[in-house]
C-alpha cells in the first residue's frame, strides 16, 4: 500500500502507527472530587502515517481535526495516549523529556503566527541564537556564524541589517522568515510546519511557500505542511492526509487525491474553495453544520451528520434525529409553535445513542409529525437508518441502525475511510 | 419578505439611486510622525441591492473605509468629503442623529462574533435590545416573530432562540452577528472581514448567506476581504484598493477577467487557488502612508512602471469595459508627457521591503 509502504523499509524518516492523542477533560471541582469522569477529547484517535525522506506531505482539515496535535506529537510536544512514533530507530512515544530534547535538534517545528512564535525583547540574532544555545553551542562567535548563514539561507540579507532587529521593526513576511530560519539554524531533517502561511497576506504567501520549496531543496529537508487550505496543499504536498475529528478519513498521493477525490469530506473541502473566476462558483449542496464536539464524536463514522452522500449504514442516532426536527422547524415556521408542544424538549438527544425517544403530546400525534417530516423529504437519508418506530409513553422511540467508524481501505491509488468504497481488506 | 409601508415606498422612490454615493473620502490618523493618510480620496456609489467588495493587502485602509463610512473610527482620526446617503451627507450629521442613523439604516458585521456578543445575555435579550433601541413600542411577541424570521433565514432553528452565545459553534455566531445586524432592515450594511476567522466550508455557508442577502433583504452590502475568490463568488461590483485610494473598480466579471491595473492582475495572480499552476508573488510592500510615494503609489512595486509614473499622480478615468481604473497604462494619453511612457527603471526590491 503507498500510504503503509514496506513497513519495515529502512529508508522510512517517520513511521506513525496507531497513534492516539487524548486529552482527559477537567470537569469542575466537585466532579473531580467525586472522581466523576468528565470525558476525554480524542485529539488524535489511530493515526497510521509514515514520510520517507524529502517527501512533503500535507495533514489538511478544519480546526479541531486533530492535525496540529499530530504535527505536535511528531516532536513530543505532546505525549502519545497509544501507539508508537518512530523517528528513524527511536520510539519518541518512549522517550523522557530529555531524549526528546536531543531528537528536537533533528526535528523543528515552524508555527502558524509568526507575532506569537517570536519574544518580542529578543532581537532576530537572539531569536535565532537561542536555539543553537539552548542546543549548547557555548561559543558567541560559532552562535553568531550560524545564525548569519540561517538568515542568508532564508533571504534575509544583508543580514546585518536585520540582526539587531527586534519583531516589531519586521513585516509579517519577514518575521515568518525569521521563525524559518530558527526552525533550520540547527539543520534538522525533519520541518513540521503548522499553517506557516495562513496568517500572511496573499501576496506573500507564495514567497515564502517557495522559500519553503528552496529550503528543502538546499538543506535535503522533510516536511509535515499542516493547513486548512487545501489549494498551497495542491500546490506544495508529494501526499496529503485528509483529517477529520482525530481520524485521518483519505490519504494518497495528491495528483491522485485531487484529480479523484473520494471521501465526501475531501470533495467538499475542495468545492468550497472560491476561485477568483466570477464563471466559477461553489455549489450550494455544500456540508451543512460545522465540525462536532469532539468529546461526543458523532456515532459511527464520524462525518455522516454533514455528509451530502450518507447512506443507511453511516450510524444515524439520536442527534441527527434533533438536527432533522429542528431543520423541519426552519421550514416550516406556521407549524413550530403547534409541534413543538408535541415533541416537547428536545434537549435529552443529545446524549449519543442509537435509540431516541421523542414526544411528550399522545404516540399518534408524533408518528404524525414523523411521518409528515418523511414526506417533507424522502431522500433524507436519516430515515434509512431507521429500524423501527415504537410507541413509547406519550411518544416514539427511534432506533437506529448501529455501524462502527469505517476503517481505511484502499480505493484505487489511495486509502479512504467511507462505507460507500467496498471494504476489500 | 413583508416591509412596512414607508420603506417600500422609500425603496421605490431610490431604486435606481445609489444607497450610499461616496465623494473624495479621507480619513487620518494623527501619529507623532505626521498624518497617516489610510483613506485618501476614494469615491464610489451604491445602488440598492448591491454588493461592493473592496479588496486589498493589509494595510490599504480597507477597514479604515468600512469604519469610516460608519462613524466608528477610534479617538485621534479625522474624515472629510462627502458620503450621501439617500441624499443626507452622514459625515455632517449631530452626534445623536448619527446614532440613530447607526443600526436602523447602517448596520456593521465584524470579524469575531464572540467579542460582539455579550457572554451574559441570551440571544433573545440581544434581539430585545437591538430593536427596542431604534423602534419604540414593539411587544415581546412581534420582537420574537421578527428575531426569529431573521434568524430563520440564517438556518439557525427556534430552538435556540432563548441559548446563551457560548452555546453556539464560530460559524453559528456569525450567523447570529448577521440576524443582528439585519434584524432592523438596514438599507447600507459593512461587512468587515466577515469569514476570515471561520473554517472553509463554513465560510462557503455564510458566502452563500451573504449571497442571499440582496434577495431576501434588499441590503446594499460593503464587503470587505483580502480574499479574491469571495469576492468573484459574492459581489456583483469589485473596489480594488491600494494605499489609500481605489485604483480600479467596475463589475467583477469584468475587472477580474479584464483587470487594467497591474496591482489588481498581481493579486489575482498571486492568489494561491485549485487552478493554480506556479508561484507568484509581488515583490516590496505596501507603502508607509504617512510619506507616500510620488505619482502612482504602486510604481515602486508595479512590472509594468513607465517614466511618468514615478513623477505624475495618476487620472482617475472610465475603464475600458466600463467602471473606473487610475493608471497611466490606460491612459489619459495626452496627459503624459514627452518620453513618459519608457519603462521605469525601478531599485530592485529586497527582502527588506517585504510584506
Amino acid at each position: 500500500m503507498p500510504t503503509k509502504p514496506d513497513t519495515e523499509a529502512p529508508d522510512l524518516l517517520v513511521d506513525v502507527r496507531d497513534l492516539s492523542v487524548h486529552f482527559a477533560l477537567r470537569g469542575g471541582t466537585l466532579s473531580r472530587l467525586f472522581g466523576r469522569d468528565s470525558g476525554t477529547i480524542r485529539a488524535v484517535d489511530g493515526v497510521n502515517l509514515s514520510l520517507r525522506p524529502g517527501e512533503v506531505v500535507g495533514l489538511v482539515g478544519e480546526s479541531g481535526s486533530g492535525k496540529s496535535t499530530l504535527g505536535r506529537a511528531l516532536l513530543g510536544l505532546v505525549p502519545a495516549t497509544e501507539g508508537s512514533i518512530r523517528l528513524r530507530d527511536q520510539d519518541l512515544a518512549q522517550l523522557s523529556r530529555r531524549r526528546l530534547r536531543q531528537i528536537r535538534r533533528v526535528v523543528q517545528m515552524v508555527f502558524q503566527d509568526p507575532n506569537a512564535a517570536l519574544n518580542p525583547s529578543m532581537t532576530v540574532e537572539e531569536a535565532v541564537g537561542d536555539a543553537l544555545r539552548v542546543h549548547g553551542m557555548k561559543s558567541a562567535a560559532e552562535r553568531r556564524a550560524g545564525v548569519v548563514d540561517a538568515l542568508e539561507r532564508v533571504g534575509l540579507s544583508p543580514v546585518e541589517l536585520f540582526l539587531s532587529k527586534y519583531p516589531r521593526d519586521l513585516s509579517g513576511g519577514q518575521k515568518q522568515r525569521v521563525v524559518l530560519a530558527r526552525a533550520i539554524v540547527l539543520n534538522p531533517t525533519l520541518l513540521v510546519a503548522d499553517e506557516p502561511v495562513s496568517m500572511l497576506d496573499m501576496s506573500v504567501r507564495a514567497k515564502i511557500l517557495q522559500l519553503m520549496l528552496d529550503l528543502k531543496h538546499d538543506l535535503d529537508l522533510t516536511y509535515v505542511y499542516i493547513t486548512h487550505d487545501l489549494a498551497t496543499a495542491k500546490y506544495f504536498c508529494d501526499r496529503v492526509a485528509i483529517m477529520y475529528l482525530g481520524r485521518v478519513v483519505e490519504i494518497g498521493p495528491t495528483e491522485e487525491i485531487f484529480a479523484h477525490p473520494r471521501h465526501p469530506y475531501t470533495k467538499a473541502l475542495m468545492a468550497a474553495i472560491p476561485e477568483p473566476d466570477p464563471d466559477k462558483m461553489v455549489p450550494r449542496d455544500l456540508p451543512r453544520g460545522e465540525i462536532p464536539d469532539a468529546a461526543q464524536p458523532p456515532l459511527g463514522c464520524a462525518f455522516h451528520p454533514r455528509c451530502p452522500e450518507a447512506v443507511s449504514g453511516c450510524g444515524w442516532e439520536s442527534r441527527d434525529l434533533r438536527t432533522l426536527v429542528e431543520e423541519h422547524w426552519l421550514r416550516e415556521t406556521a407549524a413550530y409553535d403547534e409541534e413543538r408542544t408535541v415533541i416537547g424538549d428536545l434537549a435529552h438527544l443529545d446524549a449519543p445513542s442509537t435509540s431516541a425517544t421523542i414526544g411528550s403530546g399522545g404516540s399518534a400525534q408524533v408518528r404524525a409529525i414523523l411521518e409528515g417530516m418523511k414526506a417533507e423529504d424522502p431522500d433524507e437519508p436519516l430515515w434509512s437508518g431507521v429500524q423501527s418506530i415504537e410507541d413509547a409513553g406519550s411518544g416514539v422511540t427511534v432506533s437506529f441502525e448501529p455501524a462502527p467508524s469505517p476503517a481505511l481501505r484502499r480505493a484505487g491509488g489511495v486509502e479512504v475511510a467511507c462505507v460507500l468504497y467496498p471494504d476489500e481488506g | 419578505m413583508t416591509m412596512d409601508l414607508s420603506d417600500e415606498t422609500v425603496a421605490a422612490a431610490s431604486a435606481r439611486e445609489p444607497v450610499i454615493s461616496a465623494r473624495d473620502v479621507r480619513v487620518w490618523y494623527g501619529t507623532t510622525r505626521g498624518a497617516i493618510r489610510a483613506v485618501d480620496g476614494v469615491s464610489f456609489d451604491l445602488a440598492p441591492g448591491e454588493t461592493l467588495g473592496l479588496v486589498g493587502e493589509s494595510g490599504c485602509g480597507k477597514s479604515t473605509l468600512g469604519r469610516g463610512l460608519m462613524g466608528l473610527l477610534p479617538e485621534g482620526a479625522k474624515r472629510d468629503g462627502e458620503v450621501l446617503f439617500r441624499g443626507r451627507d452622514i459625515f455632517t450629521l449631530s452626534r445623536k442623529a448619527s446614532y440613530q442613523l447607526r443600526g436602523r439604516e447602517l448596520g456593521m458585521i465584524f470579524q469575531e462574533p464572540l467579542t460582539r456578543l455579550n457572554p451574559l445575555m441570551r440571544i433573545s435579550q440581544h434581539f430585545e435590545e437591538t430593536i427596542k433601541q431604534h423602534e419604540h413600542g414593539l411587544s415581546k411577541d412581534e420582537i420574537r416573530d421578527r428575531a426569529l424570521e431573521v434568524l430563520r433565514l440564517m438556518g439557525i432553528p427556534p430552538t435556540r432562540y432563548k441559548s446563551y452565545p457560548h452555546e453556539f459553534s464560530g460559524g453559528m455566531r456569525q450567523r447570529l452577528m448577521i440576524a443582528l445586524a439585519l434584524v432592523l432592515r438596514p438599507a447600507f450594511v459593512v461587512a468587515d472581514e466577515p469569514t476570515t476567522a471561520l473554517d472553509v466550508l463554513v465560510e462557503a455557508q455564510i458566502v452563500q448567506i451573504l449571497n442571499d442577502l440582496r434577495r431576501n433583504f434588499q441590503t446594499s452590502l460593503l464587503l470587505i476581504t483580502h480574499n479574491v475568490g469571495i469576492v468573484a463568488e459574492a459581489c456583483d461590483r469589485v473596489a480594488v484598493m491600494y494605499a489609500g485610494r481605489i485604483v480600479e473598480q467596475g463589475t467583477v466579471a469584468e475587472v477580474f477577467k479584464h483587470p487594467q491595473h497591474p496591482y489588481t492582475r498581481e493579486l489575482l495572480r498571486s492568489t494561491i487557488s485549485l487552478t493554480t499552476t506556479g508561484l507568484n508573488f509581488i515583490p516590496g510592500a505596501p507603502p508607509d502612508l504617512v510619506d507616500p510615494p510620488d505619482g502612482c503609489r504602486f510604481h515602486p512595486r508595479c512590472p509594468s512602471a513607465m517614466n511618468v509614473c514615478a513623477s505624475k499622480n495618476p487620472v482617475d478615468i472610465e475603464r475600458p469595459g466600463g467602471g473606473r481604473v487610475e493608471c497611466w497604462l490606460v491612459g489619459p494619453e495626452d496627459q503624459i508627457p514627452p518620453g513618459g511612457k519608457q519603462p521605469l527603471k525601478q531599485e530592485e526590491l529586497t527582502v527588506a521591503d517585504e510584506a
